[in-house]
């Protein structure tokens, strides 16, 4: 009995691997898919904010505004196009060729010299873009507070001044670089995709062609069939996550801190989660299109949006928030991004991974009475 | 003529006969609409910090209190009590920043001595990080005046005074909604255009179709009107609920809209014939529609800013026609956008459709012979 199931197990995963060499769909999402993330991902998509273009009007051509103006478009952080009218800006907020712009008023000098008055400089923000438009605004009035501090103290002596020092520091990621945690969250994306959107699909095929059916009629429980369809793509899964880890770690050169053994373990556990999805989805959509569609509601858009590697959650309304609570990605994405950046944080990734097998293990138990329920 | 309308109703009628699949054309966006809009913030409002206050002067006590009565942080704040908390406080993310005050601080200020100030932040999250330190920096610039002034040495007589054009109090779903009704319209269109010839080809009716009558371009013709009939219908439903309820300005003119994603959604179903003429299953069809999805919105802009991207990949967005479709979904939604500007970004829509319906025919033709 034992060794017939051991059989028919193996003669199942048998199968499945050769459907799964057989099909290009799979070298789509298992390598194209991953490493078009991850290089779109590790080169193109930024966060970082280094080249904000704003306009500069300069009404007022005194040596005084000119400093202000000057200490901007030496600025690392602004791409500064000067202008000496306003109009001509107007339409380039509008087209979206500039994401702000600074107007010194033509009486921006002889207020400032007139006691009592402050002297007004006017700051334009393009709102249609509202995370650079806040952005531009905390930067140039950080700017021109420098400014000004530094214009106070050349005034009034050198040195010596009663004055807080900040000093800020980044903690696993000195210098900011958004790629490293976006890179590593991403790799929740990848697993999810191979997971939950491959297993969805291949299952949801073999029912809307009737080969489930011809399955189920043969001796193999509808338990050796679940075992038979995990262990391919698990394989597959685990394989893609290195690959892409590789990369990550090699060519990115994002660091990684943790133990590669807690690693491989968060992501089985993941992994063995995702499938757990797809397979849900699959016996219960039995279309492809359906399974498809069920898949980016409730896996990859999730994934993306709700898992916080993007997104903060904490800055969400509570009601989103109170969602992500049953995102077994967000789980994985705080686990990715604490092995890779800060290092094995046992009480965390732990926590994570419990969290992932209870909801994975409601996965599989749905699946499971799903299809029992089937059979007769 | 009559051949042509036919089959755009036999096209019309698989699309939408089965019941479960007319429920998922039409709720997930929807739901999707809505937890898009409030949930892909990158906002940051109320995260927690922690304080380490070890100074027992007056100077640490009142910047404790600026913190503390600061919009982004006084709901939770938690005070730390031994420089040994702040690496757990931090590696265990219970909050995202500890300001550290050091013994001496006070006195350092006191005694006319320049004063350091610990900020820590959690690096993991750099996008929050940044700002979170944008937002501590003005407060501690501020206490800087005020300490300064209260010297007698420094008087600000210049000000920035900010201001937001087109979205003044800067609610982040007034940009994500223009943005959504684009993308989930070309999601939507990609999703029916690539499945139902996949489909078709899969279940054998697909040669069945090319041994009738109806040339090549015919049946293609019929194969796009689904996807960008349901493209713009649902495009337009979300821009109404934008509009009437959730309450975002549409100032450009409806018309130059409803203009524009048509020829949007258009351009989109030639991807969606272009992708399903390369494959033979519906999941390769459907797989190839999420590479091409993928890189589209992650690229387009609507995520990150093009700005910020290399120049490789900002020549690479030329291509992406959800690039050109989000600059006049904002420009008219919030910016009143003139129709010089708009058809200046819709002109490369059209060239894209071009290319890729042509090259589709080309692809069927040489299928058929």
């Amino acid at each position: 009995m034992r060794e017939s199931r051991v059989r028919r197990i193996k003669a199942l995963v048998l199968k499945e691997t050769i459907q799964i060499l057989r099909d290009p769909s799979t070298l789509l999402i298992t390598v194209v898919l991953p490493l078009m993330l991850i290089v779109i991902y590790g080169s193109g998509v930024s966060l970082d904010i280094k080249h904000l273009k704003v306009g500069l009007v300069l009404e007022d051509t005194s040596p005084d505004a000119r400093d202000f103006a000057n200490s901007m478009i030496h600025s690392p952080f602004f791409e500064v196009t000067s202008a000496y009218h306003r109009h001509s800006m107007d339409e380039r907020l509008i087209d979206g060729s500039i994401a702000g712009m600074i107007v010194i008023p033509s009486y921006y000098t002889r207020a400032k010299k007139t006691f009592g008055k402050i002297a007004p400089i006017q700051l334009i923000a393009d709102g249609s873009e509202a995370n650079t438009a806040s952005f531009v605004i905390n930067y140039v009035t950080g700017a021109f507070a420098n400014f000004l501090i530094q214009e106070a103290l050349a005034a009034g002596g050198v040195g010596e001044k009663p004055i807080i020092e900040v000093k800020p520091r980044f903690w696993y990621n000195e210098q900011l670089e958004s790629r490293f945690y976006i890179l590593s969250g991403s790799l929740a994306i990848t697993i999810t995709l191979i997971g939950a959107m491959l297993t969805a699909l291949v299952v949801a095929r073999e029912w809307e062609r009737g080969t489930m059916e011809s399955l189920l009629s043969t001796p193999v429980t509808s338990f050796e069939l679940v075992i038979g369809k995990v262990i391919p793509y698990f394989i597959l899964g685990m394989i893609s996550m290195a690959l892409c880890v590789a990369i990550t770690v090699f060519c990115y050169g994002v660091p990684f801190r943790g133990s590669l053994l807690l690693l491989t373990l968060v992501s089985a556990v993941f992994l063995l989660c995702s499938l757990g999805l797809g397979l849900m989805i699959s016996t219960i959509a039995k279309s492809q299109v359906l399974a498809y569609q069920i898949t980016l509601m409730v896996g990859f858009l999730p994934a993306y949006i709700l898992s916080g590697f993007l997104f903060e959650i904490l800055s969400m309304p509570m009601w989103i928030q109170a969602i992500t609570t049953f995102i077994p990605a967000k789980y994985f994405v705080q686990s990715l991004q604490t092995l890779f950046l800060v290092g094995n944080v046992w009480s965390l990734i732990f926590y994570d991974m419990a969290v992932i097998a209870l909801i994975g293990s409601i996965f599989f138990i749905i699946t499971a009475l799903k299809t029992a329920r089937r059979i007769p | 003529m009559s051949r042509i309308f036919s089959l755009i109703k036999k096209e019309l009628l698989a699309a939408f006969k089965d019941k479960k699949i007319r429920f998922s054309l039409l709720l997930p966006p929807i739901i999707q609409f809505f937890l898009f809009t409030f949930a892909a913030t990158l906002d940051v409002k109320n995260v927690p910090i922690g304080i380490l206050n070890q100074d027992h002067g007056t100077k640490g006590f009142e910047l404790v209190r600026r913190f503390a009565g600061a919009k982004t942080f006084h709901r939770n704040i938690y005070f730390l009590q031994s420089e040994k908390e702040i690496a757990s406080f931090i590696d265990e993310q219970k909050g995202i920043m500890v300001l550290s005050i050091n013994e001496h601080f006070s006195r350092d200020l006191l005694a006319g001595k320049q004063a350091d100030l610990q900020l820590i932040f959690d690096g993991r999250k750099s996008n929050t990080a940044q700002i979170v330190s944008l937002y501590a920096s003005e407060i501690i610039h501020q206490f800087n005046v005020d300490i300064l002034t209260s010297a007698g040495m420094f008087v600000e007589n210049a000000a920035i005074i900010p201001r937001v054009w087109f979205n003044p109090n800067l609610y982040y779903y007034w940009y994500n909604i223009p943005c959504l009704v684009v993308v989930l319209a070309m999601v939507i269109c990609l999703v029916i255009t690539t499945q139902s010839i996949a489909r078709e080809r899969e279940m054998g009716t697909f040669d069945q179709l090319l041994v009738s009558p109806l040339l090549p371009f015919e049946i293609l013709v019929g194969k796009v009107v689904p996807g960008i009939f349901v493209g713009l219908f649902e495009g337009l439903l979300m821009l109404g609920i934008g509009t009437w309820i959730l309450g975002v300005p549409f100032t450009g003119s409806f018309f130059l809209y409803t203009l524009s994603l048509f020829v949007f959604v258009t351009s989109i179903s030639g991807v969606g014939l272009f992708i399903s003429s390369l494959s033979a299953t519906q999941q390769q069809a459907m797989l190839g529609a999420f590479v091409f999805m993928l890189p589209s919105i992650l690229l387009s802009g609507f995520a990150t800013p093009i700005d910020n991207m290399p120049k490789f990949f900002q020549i690479l967005t030329y291509l992406i026609p959800l690039k050109y479709m989000l600059i006049i979904s904002k420009g008219l939604f919030l910016k009143a956008m003139s129709a010089k500007i708009v058809f200046y970004n819709l002109w490369p829509l059209v060239i894209i459709s071009i290319g890729n319906f042509s090259g589709a025919i080309l692809l069927f033709r040489n299928r058929i012979q």
